[in-house]
């Protein structure tokens, strides 16, 4: 286990800590402080999801827009299924599509199979290797390359700078 | 009633009318899948605004709520896709409608059951 991964799992435990307890009195800080260190040193051995996550700058402020980016879409796919829900005629054209998906990492796919399954309208029924077959409300193009380009590439250009 | 209520009431609501925007669709789609697409997470977005609403008209709940829409974010990606892998592989059929089914033509050519 190295520093780094010792360091980003005791703030993960002491943030999650933090905000269930939601004050900062002393004993209490002292105590999740505590506990987060010996759960790390007890528990996390090699933790995927943190070995594989780039702390440079750069990735970390990409992180910080992704965050935001995915709120803008998830808002903006709901409203639009949400509309298909109440339109009269049922304005739904659904079928599973497969894409491709440059990202190496374990956990940079399952992030992108998360935050496309988190988006109304697609979600990841499979994934083998670098492909991905996700069910889409709308199919606008059965195409691998085309159906990538619109359902994935939104993703992946901040999911390849913090998860290559 | 301070203004914070009232603004975290209108969020409320607004969340709200997202989760009966999903059920109806629940109840219209026309198969397992497109119900999934509603039934399972367009009520994230509902519940995430329900409770955001919560934390504004009450501040000091905020922290619980937080982990509370973490939890969700990170289990309910993760149900829909088993839910829906399921169904596939149990032999669940699209809609009639649909358009395309990649995944089955996928496992036809590979010859899995």
């Amino acid at each position: 286990m190295g520093i780094k991964n010792f360091i980003l799992s005791v703030l993960i435990l002491f943030g999650t800590w933090l905000l269930l307890g939601g004050t900062f009195r002393s004993d209490v800080l002292i105590v999740g402080g505590a506990l987060a260190v010996l759960i790390t040193l007890l528990f996390v051995r090699q933790p995927k999801a943190l070995t594989t996550l780039k702390v440079r700058p750069y990735a970390l402020l990409m992180l910080f827009v992704y965050f935001w980016v995915f709120l803008f879409e998830l808002l903006k796919s709901n409203l639009d299924v949400a509309l298909r829900v109440v339109s009269p005629r049922l304005n739904i054209n659904p079928g599973i599509v497969m894409v491709k998906t440059k990202l190496k990492s374990p956990m940079g796919r399952l992030l992108l199979a998360n935050s496309i399954t988190l988006t109304p309208g697609t979600l990841t029924v499979e994934i083998q290797d670098d492909h991905l077959f996700i069910h889409w409300i709308d199919v606008s193009s059965t195409d691998v390359d085309a159906a990538s380009e619109k359902i994935v590439k939104g993703f992946e250009k901040y999911l390849e700078v913090f998860y290559g | 009633m301070g203004i914070l209520h009232i603004i975290g009431g209108a969020v409320s609501i607004l969340g709200a009318l997202f989760l009966l925007l999903a059920s109806i669709g629940l109840i219209r789609m026309p198969d397992v899948y497109n119900r999934m697409q509603t039934g399972t997470k367009a009520t994230t977005f509902g519940t995430i605004m329900f409770l955001g609403g919560i934390g504004i008209a009450t501040p000091s709940m905020a922290t619980k709520l937080i982990i509370l829409v973490l939890f969700i974010v990170l289990t309910n990606p993760v149900s829909s896709h088993v839910l829906a892998r399921a169904a596939h592989f149990a032999g669940v059929p699209l809609a009639d409608r649909s358009v395309t089914d990649k995944l089955a033509e996928h496992r036809a050519k590979e010859g899995v059951q």
